[in-house]
């Protein structure tokens, strides 16, 4: 499979038809997670249709954000388009991610994606296979003291086929990250834990693009800067819009606002 | 005597010339003894340091990767990864063998922060895994081999410290408990440490007169069927185990029974209460763990077989 060059308005057309299929997807299954969904659509994008080769890993720590994988796996080629159909219907695609048809690993509990990548990763040293390790994080996420077990293991064993991605939107369940535990210091304790650190604008495929170029002995971690429900205009001016399901008034609102 | 973690570091010392064999420990490879495979294949070896949430993750992420990863620490720091167990290798169904050190009363001294009593029950609610409680270090060392020769996930307890001797067979199987003696009058199901306590409780019954079978239930998940039923034909049935009466072998024998075949049970373990510090000697007679306690439970269950016939013949 071909990937796309960096092209920012190739790669843009690619976002706005994911989005417009997220926001059918997530009210086909009352999903409550379309606005951390929308907020890190560049960033996978970036990954699945720029970034990663075939010997490349990805791991939805963040499994919340499970129905944008769904649809960037399915317009990817990689997910059958009809299983999209099965979403959250018995024995179809879950809430969260499980296992197979292009998910690597099952998540859906926060905080254990960085653990799993250092073992992807040294498994790759072992077999002296190429490839790198990419895992998406929520901000929020890095409440859980995994996180920081796992971050001292990648630097220990000098993990530079892995880069952690922070999906930093700013929200959390209950309210603003500030406001829940102070997360403005996570680039200092990342660089304290002996990581590479890259701020970016992860809405933007040029920033994301020069963030993902750098080189590094150490693993890596992008500090990617987005906007919870990014895309649709009363989602991003609404950070409680959360675990909501979406009216009617809404959906076509969404749509209408995406198709422009 | 031997120890079942010798026995356990040497047969993983043996399984490693698998390369696909990897080793993931936290903080505790001498007193697990993955030291062995630390020290020949150190390449293999990760010790993440005290982070057992991180220890079981990554493990999946190595058996997602292909390799057969153990990973080891004491049986109350294993429940401490549960989740992470139950979420990525369970639900996956990954080829990941957790030995857990330490079960049970045997880490006597450091008292109930440090004594494993409700991990069978915690592993045995987990899909696809297999639950192993060996009983003596030769047959650890079988198990251990097989473990890693076999699919899926493995949660095998083992005791610290030095333990009796009672096999001299090395003809072990996950799943295929072991017939120590056939009896006729009441059935002893055991695991761990309590199977010499119930070889000895059979010795006990012998001289009053009573004829027991005692089974050694190895692998408590997945439950051989067959032979609890056949062990059943006594009508009378007893369980032991160094574990709590909630969740663990009693209970899986007790929930075969109530399908198959009802019959009197009486259940030798730990009364939902936590251990403390003493002798391994001084908790098993505490907390009613002994020989003599498993022939006292045995004359219990025979008492109340034979009020069912009195019922039954007094009709």
């Amino acid at each position: 499979m071909q990937n796309y060059a960096f092209e920012a308005i190739q790669l843009g057309g690619i976002a706005k038809k994911v989005r417009l299929e997220l926001v059918k997807l997530c009210r086909s299954g009352n999903s409550g997670h379309l606005s951390s969904c929308l907020s890190c659509v560049e960033i996978l994008v970036s990954l699945y249709f720029s970034k990663m080769n075939h010997d490349d890993k990805f791991i939805l720590s963040k499994g919340h954000a499970a129905p944008l994988l769904y649809v960037v796996l399915s317009e990817r080629g990689i997910m059958p388009k009809g299983r999209l159909s099965t979403y959250k219907r018995i024995g179809g695609l879950e809430e969260h991610p499980l296992f197979g048809e292009g998910i690597e690993v099952p998540t859906g509990s926060l905080g254990q994606g960085i653990s799993v990548a250092n073992g992807l990763a040294l498994a790759k040293r072992l077999d002296k296979d190429g490839g790198h390790v990419y895992v998406l994080l929520g901000d929020g996420e890095c409440d859980e003291g995994q996180i920081w077990e796992s971050a001292a293991t990648a630097s220990k064993y000098s993990l530079s086929n892995v880069t952690a991605i922070i999906d930093r939107n700013g929200v959390q369940s209950d309210g603003p990250t500030e406001e829940i535990k102070q997360k403005n210091d996570l680039a200092e304790k990342f660089r304290a834990f002996g990581w590479e650190v890259i701020i970016a604008d992860g809405n933007d495929f040029s920033s994301l693009e020069r963030a993902l170029s750098v080189e590094s002995e150490k693993p890596k971690v992008i500090i990617a800067n987005t906007i919870r429900g990014k895309g649709v205009s009363f989602i991003e001016e609404n950070p409680r819009y959360y675990y909501g399901t979406m009216s009617s008034a809404d959906f076509d609102g969404a749509i209408k606002e995406l198709e422009a | 005597m031997a120890t079942m973690t010798d026995s356990f570091g040497k047969a993983l010392m043996e399984s490693g010339k698998n390369e696909k064999l990897v080793v993931i420990n936290a903080d505790l490879s001498n007193s697990t003894r993955t030291s062995y495979f630390a020290s020949s294949y150190p390449e293999r070896f990760f010790n993440v340091g005290i982070a057992e949430q991180d220890e079981f993750s990554m493990a999946a992420g190595l058996a997602i990767a292909g390799k057969i990863p153990v990973a080891s620490t004491y049986a109350i720091f294993a429940s401490r990864g549960w989740e992470q167990i139950r979420n990525t290798i369970s639900r996956a169904n990954l080829n990941v063998k957790i030995f857990a050190t330490h079960a049970g009363l045997t880490d006597f001294g450091d008292g109930s922060s440090h004594q494993a009593l409700e991990d069978i029950a915690l592993f045995r609610a987990l899909p696809n895994f297999s639950v192993l409680a060996p009983s003596d270090p030769r047959q650890t060392s079988i198990l251990t081999e097989r473990a890693s020769e076999s699919k899926g996930p493995v949660y095998a307890r083992l005791a610290r410290g030095e333990t009796e001797s009672i096999y001299s067979t090395e003809d072990f199987a996950i799943g295929k408990p072991n017939i120590i003696e056939d009896g006729k009058d009441v059935s002893i199901f055991a695991c761990g440490l309590m199977v010499p306590k119930a070889i000895e409780a059979r010795r006990m019954l012998k001289k009053d007169g009573v004829d027991a079978g005692v089974i050694d239930f190895h692998t408590i998940k997945p439950l051989d069927e067959k032979t609890v039923e056949r062990a059943a034909k006594t009508g009378a049935i007893v369980t032991a185990e160094e574990h709590s009466v909630i969740g663990g072998l009693g209970s899986a024998i007790a929930e075969c029974l109530a399908k198959k075949s009802p019959c009197p049970v009486e259940m030798v373990g730990i009364k939902d209460e936590f251990g403390t510090s003493g002798s391994l000697e001084e908790l098993y007679e505490h907390f009613g763990l002994t020989g003599k306690h498993i022939a006292n439970a045995s004359k219990r269950a025979l008492g109340r077989k034979d009020t069912k016939r009195k019922f039954w013949l007094g009709r």
